[in-house]
């Protein structure tokens, strides 16, 4: 700044920086131009934006389709596909929002807010995975429409044996072929028929168009199939492998080598440590710390002590050193007033 | 809404000189007219666009916030290219994945400026003097920015929005949050990104900006800020051997704003 | 045109490098951005403001 451009005020610098905070500034003034200022930022962020994008462009890894998971591990595929039907998958036990296992909704103290919101987005597993998608697959597969009116018929009892005895064999099961999935015979009723169908369906693709657009003509809800991925193992290896999972600081990373989220390193730090790496209640206890330091944060002005930090650090003295030099020069020189 | 002039109404009171509000009785009781007047006591043209600045106003902390602003005009502008042409655009044009490529790193020059900023804020402790409400709205524009940047990595129909919106549900879940913000659907995700969230940062950093119009960048903290030298007058410290009190309480009387 | 703004200079769609110490990890990438806010936020509080056009006695 020219120092002609520095226009005396009402008072001395003295004087306006003596009165109290919230006072009008009354001393010198310097020329200021806002409106330019804005106009000048905008252009050098925008070439800024505009050099980044062009050096570095941005990352676009194709999603992860059932079909995808399906061809290139089956096994993985039906474990999870029984475990949706039987009920012993992770989202089958998830609890609210998606159904109402006991127990399962986390807990902050004696607190659990994900109980009070209740189920507002039901998930069936069994027949919102499996039986629904077959009974579409059925209307143009008559041994398939045998099976699953065989399966339906029986008792929930026997159900459960044969899916207890076919997820056993299955883990002797091996891919014989594209679309082939050989497993052991064993007392598992027409289960084998219908996961058969199941497999053929995901590695077609028919089984991602069943799950996104059962509702409608258009889809733009993918709660089941993203879910339904969530529970197998595939989509986790590949996050895995990109360094993305919760254990991994995944939350602040991006795929391949791009910058994240840097903004979540708080967020993400807690997962990694004790109690909430282990705890089961470790989401919703890392949501209420951060719930709390964000609190904090937007009352840093109310709270004695952590206001007082700028004043006892004295960052402030290099902002502001221009106009501590200038009070310190004024005084030596004795222009004390205007 | 008819205009029922009372004979025996006061003379209007609060009516400012050229305003216009003089001109029939009982026009300063409209709500337009009392708003128009509020606005203009809140923010007279010379405070909300000023050419001057306090002198200490030098150093190049002071830009950020400038730049933050900037990086949300960029963002909003790439973002706006981007709903142009809808949301998988992108994924099969080379000048779509570009325009997402800037939104993206204009995103990420956002939180660079507006971190900065934060820091920056924090050690002028920029509250002090009525100055909380614009901290305030700071930290919230800063919140609810996060919100609207989760909600377009997962609005971007890739690998890395599956796994992020997966992962989230987890946290949103567990508090009660995901029974009513679905990170597996879609399509909400997409409105709140293009809509809703937007909305609410644009609100805010307005709000913001306002606020730091009306009171002006924050003073420097008094020269020789050791408490045990100081005494407290109204809401500063004041070195003892500054000036005599005499001197100071003639300024305040002078100053045209009351010192409330 | 089109190539020019779409192909990128620096390819940064191969596998991250990835900073460990104790318990923290973070990517190369993201510490060269929490860097370089650091960096920045030093320069903005010690580089002059308009030095160039300081007039001193």
């Amino acid at each position: 700044m020219n120092d002609s451009e520095l226009v005396p005020g009402k008072s001395s610098l003295e004087v306006a920086a003596a009165l109290p905070d919230d006072a009008e500034w009354s001393g010198p003034t310097i020329r200021y131009d806002l409106l330019k200022e804005v106009v000048i930022a905008v252009v050098v962020v925008a070439l800024l934006a505009v050099g980044l994008a062009v050096l570095f462009s941005s990352p676009d890894d194709s999603p992860t389709t059932i079909r995808q998971w399906s061809t290139a591990d089956p096994g993985d595929f039906l474990t999870t596909a029984v475990a949706e039907l039987d009920g012993t998958s992770d989202v089958a036990t998830y609890g609210p929002p998606y159904n109402s296992t006991a127990g399962a909704a986390q807990k902050i103290g004696p607190v659990s807010l994900q109980q009070i919101a209740g189920v507002r987005v039901p998930i069936n597993t069994a027949q919102d995975f499996v039986l629904t998608p077959l009974a579409q697959q059925a209307q143009t597969t008559p041994r398939l429409q045998t099976a699953l009116a065989r399966f339906g018929a029986a008792p929930s009892g026997e159900q459960g044996t044969w899916e207890t005895n076919y997820s056993k064999v299955l883990g002797k099961g091996a891919k014989t072929g594209q679309g082939a999935f050989a497993v052991p015979h064993a007392n598992d009723g027409p289960v084998p028929t219908m996961f058969a169908s199941l497999l053929a369906m995901a590695d077609s693709g028919a089984l991602d168009a069943s799950l996104t657009s059962s509702t409608s003509f258009y889809g733009t809800d993918y709660t089941k199939p993203l879910l339904f991925l969530a529970d197998g193992s595939f989509l986790a290896d590949r996050a895995q492998t990109q360094h993305l999972s919760g254990d991994q600081w995944g939350m602040m990373n991006e795929t391949g080598s791009y910058p994240g989220q840097a903004w979540l390193w708080l967020y993400t730090m807690w997962y990694q440590v004790s109690p909430f790496n282990t705890s089961v209640n470790a989401d919703a206890l890392v949501w209420g710390v951060m719930a709390l330091l964000t609190l904090l944060l937007l009352l840093v002005p109310f709270i004695p002590g952590v206001r007082d930090i700028p004043r006892l650090v004295p960052v402030y003295r290099l902002i502001w050193r221009d106009h501590y030099r200038r009070l310190q020069s004024n005084k030596a020189g004795g222009t004390n007033h205007p | 809404m008819t205009d029922t002039v009372h004979s025996d109404s006061a003379p209007p009171n609060g009516a400012l000189p050229g305003t216009g509000d003089e001109n029939v009785t009982g026009d300063e009781k409209m709500w337009t007219a009392r708003v128009r007047r509020a606005a203009m006591r809140t923010l007279p043209p010379d405070k909300l666009l000023p050419d001057r600045q306090p002198s200490y106003v030098a150093s190049w902390i002071y830009v950020f916030g400038v730049l933050t602003i900037a990086a949300l005009v960029v963002i909003i502008a790439s973002g706006v290219v981007l709903t142009w042409k809808g949301p998988s655009w992108w994924h099969v044009s080379k000048v779509g994945l570009f325009f997402n490529s800037i939104h993206l790193w204009s995103v990420e020059l956002f939180f660079f400026f507006m971190v900065i900023h934060l820091w920056g804020k924090f050690f002028m402790a920029a509250w002090r003097g009525r100055r909380r409400a614009t901290w305030v709205t700071g930290v919230v524009c800063f919140v609810v920015s996060i919100g609207a940047a989760f909600t377009g990595y997962i609005s971007q129909q890739n690998f890395d929005s599956q796994w992020i919106a997966t992962q989230a549900k987890d946290g949103l879940n567990s508090v009660g949050i995901g029974a009513f913000f679905n990170v597996l659907n879609f399509g909400q995700m997409l409105l709140w990104h293009v809509l809703l969230l937007p909305a609410v940062v644009i609100a805010f950093v307005g709000l913001h900006i306002l606020l730091v119009r009306r009171r002006g960048v924050v003073h420097p903290f008094p020269a020789r800020a050791r408490p045990a030298r100081h005494r407290i007058t109204g809401a500063a410290t004041v070195p003892d051997e500054a000036l005599p009190s005499s001197e100071i309480e003639t300024v305040l009387h002078k100053d045209p704003e009351p010192v409330r | 045109m089109i190539d020019v703004v779409s192909a990128s200079i620096v390819n940064l769609t191969h596998p991250g490098h990835y900073l460990h110490w104790g318990f923290i990890q973070l990517s190369l990438a993201n510490s060269i951005v929490i860097l370089a806010m650091l960096a920045v936020f030093v320069l903005a509080l010690v580089l002059p403001f308009r030095s160039g056009r300081r007039s001193r006695r």
